[in-house]
């Protein structure tokens, strides 16, 4: 017995020569089977639930494709899409301007994420949308001169709420990426005669990025649901075309479902694209980048019915 | 020691105001030279009235305790630090500020970026630029600041990289290089701005002991090569061998200064006696 006693690291991998490998009966996780067992059932339940309640669930795929499904759904993107741009340029500018040296340029930036953060979007929309108390006209000299309300279409109002409150979030996100760098970093440039716009542009953001962007992945999910709000300054995005072919169709509750499967198929998208981006910006920062899902599902195949640890 | 290609100063300084400073502009000028240098943060005084004068081509080595103020005193050469009292010149110009008359006007930061090009910097936890490779990290500045063509920033990046000993090393990452590897990049890094004088903060501090070797050849290496060093460190066997001067610092004030070899030997204070006991 005392002899069988090598020294083999605990490593399977390549035993040294005259030991033998371990082959051993892995510990049985008996817990993770019942707990299976038991979401599979809850799950079913409510799945069965749903499916005797008063819902034509027929509507759903008639409308799935809808012309004016797919005009809301372009509609709901595109409004995505501009406004957190938006939000992320404002957002870094703000967050520069409220890290910069410059007392004016900090105040003004904290002026203003104090007061996008401290009102609800909904209300913001509303109060854009009736600007047309204040400014009667807008009117840019000979450029342009119109009606408020004119000039304020449902599009600018949506994309200027969703985009300004956004800036304010995406500021807070960017300033703890910037303060995430290290300092020394600054300081290497700035030894090196680098000046301090091309030491954030080349040194900092780049490094920043790796904390901005799971942040801001998230935020680009939230507002893909966030702009069912902009429905009250009527905007026909993705839900407010689902209201309202609901109410003429008759299947209101079924086409509220209808939207629901869009907006899941959508952040499911966005999450893939946040992934690769993240391992794009984790490059120098680990030894090895972490595997891609494919490559990880490609891996587990090898590795099946080989001992642990032999999958290259 | 003057073997060093020395450029005069004309294509480096960024203005003829500086002139008023110091008339003399030829190779006697000291490369640094501080004038009773305080540095206080808050209430707490780091310096307290340093005088030295580093001449061009030598090796300049700085000792002393933990705390002693000698990197505070190396970060206020390119200006990282502001001092509070006395002057600082660099080749003859005065460090963060122009003098008319009487007067004191700080530069601005661009004025500064463009003193710090010919300051070369080599830190004690290397701050190599972790999202670029060991070639880009050399190219950075070359491109970005001097404006150098990116193939010949290249070329002359190889050649620096080959220089310190990590020619296959150009692709790697930061993160994929040992210690001393880094600090060899991070010297590299600094020679691509052809810079005058270069200032070593601790540079082996880091490091593990069989690394610490690496980086020495290469900095004796540099040393042969004539270029100005002041070298903030604890290896007393480079000091020795290397150093043209030496300065013991404690306490925010020059103990001992000299040659390094009777420093090191024959210490007069007892401070810098009881000092060298411990680390020798």
């Amino acid at each position: 017995m005392t002899v069988d006693i090598d020294k083999t690291d605990g490593r399977g991998g390549t035993p040294p020569a005259g030991a033998e490998a371990i082959k051993a009966i892995p510990v049985r996780h008996y817990g993770r089977y019942v707990s299976a067992v038991v979401a599979i059932a809850l799950l079913a339940a409510i799945v069965y639930a749903f499916s005797q309640g008063k819902i034509n669930w027929g509507a759903i795929p008639d409308y799935l494709f809808d012309d004016r499904v797919l005009g809301g759904l372009g509609k709901t993107l595109l409004i995505t899409v501009l406004s957190m741009l938006i939000g992320i340029v404002g957002g870094i500018l703000l967050a520069v301007m409220r890290l910069s040296k410059n007392p004016v340029t900090s105040s003004i930036a904290w002026f203003y994420i104090w007061f996008f953060r401290g009102t609800p979007v909904l209300v913001q929309l509303v109060v854009w949308f009736n600007l047309g108390l204040v400014f009667e006209y807008i009117n840019l000299g000979p450029v342009y001169r119109d009606e408020w309300s004119d000039f304020m279409t449902p599009f600018l109002t949506a994309l200027l709420g969703l985009g300004l409150n956004e800036a304010a979030y995406m500021a807070e996100i960017c300033r703890a990426g910037l303060l995430a760098v290290d300092e020394g970093q600054t300081e290497a440039a700035h030894a090196l005669g680098m000046s301090h716009a091309k030491t954030l542009r080349r040194i900092v953001v780049p490094q920043a990025m790796r904390v901005i962007v799971p942040p801001t992945g998230n935020e680009v999910i939230n507002m893909l649901k966030t702009t069912s709000l902009v429905s009250v300054v009527q905007y026909s995005e993705l839900f407010r075309v689902a209201q309202d072919i609901g109410q003429t169709s008759g299947a209101p509750a079924e086409m509220l479902f209808l939207a629901a499967v869009w907006y899941l198929l959508l952040t499911s998208v966005f999450s893939v694209g946040q992934y690769y981006l993240e391992r794009y910006y984790a490059r120098g920062s680990t030894r090895q980048l972490p595997p891609t899902p494919w490559q990880k599902v490609r891996a587990n195949m090898l590795s099946l019915g080989r001992p642990r640890g032999a999958a290259a | 020691m003057t073997g060093k290609t020395s450029k005069p100063g004309g294509t480096s300084a960024p203005g003829t105001t500086s002139k008023t400073d110091t008339p003399v502009n030829d190779t006697s000028t000291p490369m640094v030279k501080a004038e009773g240098v305080h540095k206080s943060y808050g209430a707490v005084e780091v310096l307290k009235g340093i005088d030295l004068e580093v001449k061009t081509g030598e090796v300049f080595c700085l000792i002393g305790p933990s705390g002693s103020g000698k990197s505070t005193f190396l970060r206020c050469i390119n200006h990282l630090e502001k001092i509070n009292a006395g002057r600082l010149y660099v080749d003859g110009e005065l460090v963060g500020y122009r003098q008319k008359g009487d007067k004191l006007y700080e530069l601005k930061d661009s004025e500064v970026a463009l003193k710090r090009r010919d300051i070369g910097m080599v830190f004690q936890r290397f701050n190599l630029f972790p999202h670029m490779t060991a070639l880009e990290n050399v190219i950075e500045a070359p491109v970005q600041v001097r404006g150098v063509g990116k193939a010949e920033a290249k070329e002359r990046a190889r050649q620096l990289l080959e220089r310190v000993g990590l020619a296959d090393k150009a692709g790697n990452y930061p993160s994929q290089l040992s210690g001393g590897q880094q600090q060899r990049v991070a010297i590299a890094r600094a020679l691509a701005m052809d810079p005058k004088l270069m200032l070593f903060d601790e540079p082996t501090s880091a490091l593990d002991p069989e690394l610490v070797g690496d980086v020495l050849d290469v900095m004796r290496d540099l040393a042969e090569s004539g270029m100005t060093m002041v070298v903030v460190t604890h290896e007393m066997g480079f000091a020795r061998e290397v150093g043209d001067s030496l300065v013991f610092m404690d306490g925010g004030v020059v103990v001992e200064s000299g040659n390094p070899r009777d420093v090191l030997t024959d210490p007069q204070h007892e401070r810098t006696k009881a000092f060298l006991s411990k680390v020798l």
